[in-house]
């Protein structure tokens, strides 16, 4: 997979805000690319996500997580470049539909794009896929409330600007 | 974390971990077998005939760092996995549920606090079985999230 941050400028914003969610970092989350069009994120195979333990395959809940990480970053990535603003946006509803189960061993790729911002809502839809997108493990459609950007604080700005030190809640270290 | 340590196949015997989990009545016995479960660190408890299912507050799962709140995913991973030993308790399945579908409602920010979660078995067909399962923390009728999901059942 080839990782191209110079074609995709929003690329590391995208990573500086999924390394500010506990859950990605624990799940190694990497951003691949970032536009405003879409967003790609890998998540990579390990043995503590299995839920199907005769097979070594990962867990739905895990392919969520997932699925609601690159739709949530593609609508913060829309907003940014759209109005030149950050907006944490909650989820409002997810629906997942797994088509096939992912193969152990292997990375998971989310592809989600923000197919449609209005002034309230921010439509999602996205894919994930092992080795081709054409062969998909799961699709998912999402929708996500707009919040003011008010409502993100200095830190988390900062944070997500690349100027602010440690992320948030890092301060008692992980482990 | 080694991810990439092959695991050994074992056939799961699912029908016999239910049974001793009854047996015993030790439901956490089931999860036992689950990594996932481990790693977002839920429980789950007896009262009757129901089960209950427990997601103790977790740094690792937390999603927004300014409320904070528990990952979307978190949650609709635990309520996933609620349904699934549901299944497998009530259902005698043999093995352990595919799920095929599962679509989540966000009714509220799940804060950094203890989750619990009560699954409702709307319909069981041959192949499919329909779930529905509610999820709050502090009032069970303030409900953070509310799901429904299909599941493959052999």
């Amino acid at each position: 997979m080839k990782v191209n941050p110079e074609f995709f400028p929003l690329t590391q914003m995208a990573q500086r805000f999924v390394d500010q969610l506990a859950q990605c970092r624990r799940l190694g989350l990497t951003v691949l690319e970032a536009s405003e069009h879409h967003v790609l994120i890998e998540l990579p195979y390990s043995t503590e996500l299995i839920g199907y333990p005769d097979t070594g395959v990962i867990h739905g809940g895990v392919i969520t997580t997932l699925m609601d990480t690159a739709c949530g970053s593609a609508v913060v990535s829309a907003i940014f470049q759209k109005y030149q603003s950050l907006e944490i946006s909650p989820t409002l509803d997810l629906r997942v539909d797994y088509m096939k189960p992912a193969q152990p061993h292997k990375p998971v790729y989310g592809f989600a794009e923000c197919y449609k911002l209005s002034s309230n809502i921010a439509f999602t839809r996205a894919i994930a896929y092992q080795d081709s997108i054409d062969d998909p493990i799961a699709h998912a459609v999402g929708s996500f409330m707009r919040i003011s950007p008010e409502m993100v604080g200095d830190a988390f700005r900062q944070a997500l600007m690349g100027e602010a030190v440690p992320p948030l809640g890092e301060t008692d270290e992980l482990k | 974390m080694n991810s990439n340590k092959p695991t050994e196949q074992k056939t799961l015997d699912v029908q016999g971990i239910v049974k001793r989990a009854t047996e015993l009545n030790d439901f956490g016995h089931l999860l036992e077998h689950v990594p996932y479960a481990k790693f977002i660190g839920m429980k789950v408890e007896r009262f009757g005939d129901e089960l209950i299912f427990k997601l103790p507050a977790k740094d690792d799962n937390i999603g927004n760092p300014i409320l904070p709140a528990i990952h979307g995913g978190v949650i609709a991973g635990f309520m996933e996995m609620s349904a699934i030993v549901q299944l497998m308790v009530f259902m005698q399945t043999a093995k352990v549920p595919k799920v095929v579908d599962f679509s989540i409602d966000y009714l509220r920010a799940g804060l950094h606090k203890d989750s619990f979660a009560e699954c409702r078995i709307t319909r069981q067909g041959r192949r499919v079985a329909n779930v529905n399962i509610n999820c709050w923390q502090t009032n069970r009728k303030q409900l953070i999230a509310t799901a429904r999901a299909h599941f493959l059942i052999d």
